[in-house]
């Protein structure tokens, strides 16, 4: 239960020479929820877009199941990452294909399923986040919201082992925003997945976080880590109690 | 229990799930999933549950058992809830309360929204019915483009007029990406065009010791018609297309819809720049392309044909007048004309996606170079009424 699934070791991230974060070490482990927070462009999305392949690190290793992803071949990292599934900020639906297509080309990809089989798949995916009867329907022709959930039945197509969440939360109503983390711990429950989590959202980081790290924007690295509740209440650094606590330092 | 190997190299296993009934006390019968229930492995399928099925008595309890369950993945979940819907429509219920408790969960989290509303919309629709809808969107893509001539046309008023501001910038940015940019491509392609012309030319007036001939033909055929039109589906496959292409991504990214927003008309903010700049840089690029023609006939005839340069520089000057130029140069004018509005209105009605995008842009090289011709057809008619 607590073995590292996702390891950080010594991470620099940098667009050429600009360096947004420096010597990041943590570990994720099973079926944590884990958090990326900080203030904004202090470097969240870039951690989780190292964290999922997409950038490599310009120091230091991440390690999924013990497998750095930027020293064995495309083809490793490949299989790898395809255990791993990931939500975008906007959904990141190909506009092109319909709901249902959308879930149905990892399958067909990477499963030798029948089209049937897919499609019942495809079917049962979008009606685990609530979208049950809209597999016709084409991404321009549905809310902000429902392109969310579909982006996550999309990154659930293949059962994976790490579910990836870019701000999940950003661009929901409060309730619809509660209704996503219900979701995230419900998926965490019976899928048994580890989650990883950037946001800002205070309600969701307390709600859903059991580990986290803390990156700030200024010194560019990171300041604190752990159970955000722990944080709260034991952390003593001041920016991460006024990040916390929205700018207001207890009495 | 459910592994097995096979295969020649011994290293693929197949897996393997299984179906099996037993009965329970008192008077129930539980199904019992054995071995690894997975994408890959070979699964028992809802057919050949529901046949199992079919030899228990419709009034005895039936219950899902896992305990030989070795590994379960979403298949499993689609498994047990098609079968508990067939068995509902039976009038028999399923007992799913011995499953794994992920199981579990995943069914009641699918089966909690039913989103009875949402009707699946039939997309093939009959023959008739299709015939008849490419027959209005034909009419009404005819009717679409009139406006969109009608809207530009009122817009570029708009700026004359002083009630919309002229974008200087983006018009000197847009010709520069028409214009200049566009040079080497034009060059290339028009000598090319100078020598291939030359050569058909050649051939013929070889026959008549009237090589000299070579020239007229080649300052005559470039400034009249082929400086014009090769320089327009140059401009057409390069800047209409960019045209349609840059519009169109702004339209599926909402940019359009924010402009609108700040109460900026887009067709003057947008389309107005846009047909101004390539309207000045087609007659320009077509003056070069005359020119460069021109070099591309004098390369074949002084260094294949045994002419001199200065035979051949006098020749052509003598052959064509200022009319021959003007004419091309209208074409030309009419040419960019003709690009920039296919480009813009293909880009302007461009569908939200990404596949939407693709096919603005490549109906916008269609369009303009179907206009291309037909309008250099009327235009040669027409010339040749009013006796230039």
């Amino acid at each position: 239960m607590t073995e590292a699934h996702i390891q950080v070791r010594d991470l620099t991230m940098a667009y050429g020479d600009f360096v947004i974060q420096h010597d990041l070490s943590f570990d994720v482990r099973r079926r944590d929820i884990f958090i990326i927070m900080g203030g904004s462009g202090c470097g969240k999305s870039t951690l989780l877009r190292h964290l999922v392949g997409l950038k490599s690190p310009a120091r230091g290793c991440v390690a999924i199941d013990g497998v750095d992803l930027w020293h064995v071949s495309q083809a490793e990292r490949d299989a790898v990452l395809r255990r791993t599934g990931m939500l975008f900020q906007s959904g990141a639906l190909w506009s092109a294909m319909t709901l249902a297509e959308n879930i149905a080309l990892p399958l067909e990809r990477y499963t030798s399923l029948s089209a049937a089989e897919i499609r019942d798949l495809a079917s049962l995916k979008l009606a685990l986040v609530g979208l049950a009867g809209f597999e016709d329907y084409y991404p321009s022709e549905i809310s902000g919201g429902m392109k969310k959930r579909a982006g996550l039945a999309r990154a659930i197509a293949l059962d994976p082992e790490i579910l990836f969440f870019d701000e999940p939360s950003a661009g929901l109503d409060p309730i619809s925003a509660k209704l996503l983390d219900d979701l995230i711990l419900e998926l965490r429950d019976s899928l048994g997945a580890t989650i990883v989590v950037v946001t800002h959202e205070l309600a969701s980081i307390f709600a859903i976080g059991n580990n986290s790290v803390f990156l700030d924007a200024e010194s560019r690295t990171m300041i604190a880590g752990g159970d955000p509740n722990e944080l709260l209440a034991h952390c003593d650094d001041e920016r991460v109690q006024r990040f916390l606590r929205r700018g207001e330092l207890p009495a | 229990m459910g592994d097995e190997s096979v295969g020649p190299a011994g290293d693929r296993v197949v897996r393997v799930a299984e179906l099996a009934l037993t009965p329970f006390a008192p008077g129930g019968i539980s199904l019992r999933l054995r071995g690894r229930w997975t994408r890959e492995a070979r699964r028992p399928s809802l057919d050949e549950a529901l046949e199992i099925l079919a030899a228990v008595p419709r009034a005895m309890p039936v219950r899902l058992e896992a305990g030989a369950l070795e590994a379960w993945d979403s298949t499993l979940v689609v498994f047990v809830r098609d079968l508990q819907r067939r068995l509902r429509t039976q009038g028999r219920e399923l007992d799913v309360g011995a499953l794994p408790e992920g199981v579990r969960r995943l069914l009641s989290l699918a089966n909690e929204t039913e989103n009875a509303g949402v009707a699946k919309r039939n997309r093939r629709a009959g023959w008739l019915t299709r015939i008849g809808e490419q027959a209005i969107a034909f009419w009404n893509a005819a009717a679409d483009m009139l406006d969109f001539v009608g809207e530009t046309l009122l817009a570029i008023f708009s700026i004359l007029a002083r009630r919309n501001p002229m974008r200087w910038r983006e018009l000197a940015y847009q010709f520069l990406r028409a214009g200049p940019s566009a040079l080497p491509i034009v060059s290339l392609i028009s000598v090319l065009i100078g020598l291939v012309l030359a050569f058909v030319g050649a051939v013929q007036l070889r026959h008549f010791g009237a090589e000299i001939y070579i020239a007229d033909l080649v300052a005559l055929g470039m400034s009249r018609e082929m400086g014009a039109m090769m320089t327009a589906i140059i401009v057409a496959g390069r800047t209409g297309a960019s045209f349609a292409a840059e519009l169109g991504s702004m339209q599926a990214n909402e940019e359009i819809d924010a402009i609108r927003t700040f109460g900026i008309d887009p067709m003057s903010f947008l389309v107005a720049p846009r047909v101004l700049a390539l309207s000045l840089a087609m007659p320009l690029l077509t003056l070069y392309s005359d020119l460069l023609g021109m070099i591309g006939g004098a390369l074949v005839s002084c260094g294949m044909m045994g002419l001199s340069f200065p035979e051949y520089y006098n020749e052509s000057v003598a052959s064509v007048d200022l009319v021959d130029f003007a004419v091309g140069l209208l074409k030309g004018s009419v040419f960019g004309v003709l690009i920039a509005l296919a480009g813009c209105l293909r880009g302007m009605h461009s569908g939200r996606n990404s596949a939407a995008v693709g096919e603005a842009t490549t109906s916008a090289v269609v369009t303009s170079i179907v206009a291309i011709v037909v309008a250099d057809s009327i235009l040669t008619v027409l010339y040749d009424a009013l006796g230039w």
